[in-house]
């Protein structure tokens, strides 16, 4: 598996991170502070899972006056959704299974 | 980012099966024979039948469009909030069948996908989930 993909899975692997991956996503652009409290964490650590989202790609910050406002990078997502490659491997693999099936059959 | 929405993808399977293609067929409309190579299914050879296939990561749910025995059939297949087409040809040759799978989709819209679908999201990251799960 490539390593953008490591980094993706792991970064979206943990709960709390991917909900506020996810609410970026839904709800558009929000402050830290807004995170926070639908995220049932602490402020810092909202903030720590912010950084590793944007570490992967996945987040971008703007700073405007004493606020940092944060939005989903869908781009950074790419990787994963690489829907015709993933389904030509799904159905080689179907093709096989399928093979093997019709050996076993009656005729 | 900036590709259009509409942008088909197709993915194309084809292979020469040393079987003859009524043969092929059983495997491809019996469900306890669609179980053993593609997925648990309640799939009937009936046009307009609404069907699905299940596996441990999800469910993609289909439609029948159309079916002429030994010959050709296509449904749909929804998963992830992605709809696509899936058509089979079978093509008799002189050693079996010609086999021939296209499946027609659309490029998931960053926008439609993830901010518009309502289930894409849960099965998306539940899928992740179980991969992550091999990975480790």
């Amino acid at each position: 598996m490539p390593r953008t993909h490591d980094i993706l899975f792991r970064t979206l692997a943990d709960p709390t991170r991917r909900a506020i991956f996810e609410r970026l996503c839904r709800d558009g652009e929000q402050t830290v502070g807004a995170l926070t409290a639908r995220a049932g964490v602490s402020q810092p650590a909202v903030s720590k899972h912010l950084g590793v989202l944007r570490q992967a790609g996945l987040v971008r910050d703007r700073h405007e006056g004493r606020q940092t406002h944060y939005s989903a990078q869908l781009g950074a997502l790419a990787p994963l959704i690489d829907w015709t490659s993933q389904m030509a491997g799904f159905w080689q693999n179907r093709f096989d299974r399928l093979e093997d099936l019709l050996k076993r059959m009656d005729q | 980012m900036s590709e259009p929405a509409s942008e088909a993808r197709t993915v194309v399977v084809e292979r020469e099966v040393a079987f003859p293609p009524e043969k092929i067929w059983r495997a491809l409309t019996q469900p306890h024979l669609i179980e053993e190579w593609l997925m648990k299914n309640d799939f009937k050879p009936v046009v307009d039948h609404r069907f699905n296939l299940r596996a441990d990561w999800g469910a993609v749910d289909c439609r029948v469009l159309a079916i002429e025995p030994n010959k050709t059939l296509s449904y749909t297949w929804a998963a992830y909030g992605l709809e696509s087409v899936v058509t089979w040809t079978l093509t008799p040759t002189s050693t079996g069948t010609h086999l021939r799978m296209e499946q027609s989709g659309f490029r998931p819209d960053q926008q439609q996908a993830y901010q518009g679908a309502k289930y894409g999201w849960q099965q998306f990251f539940t899928n992740l989930e179980k991969v992550l799960a091999r990975i480790d």
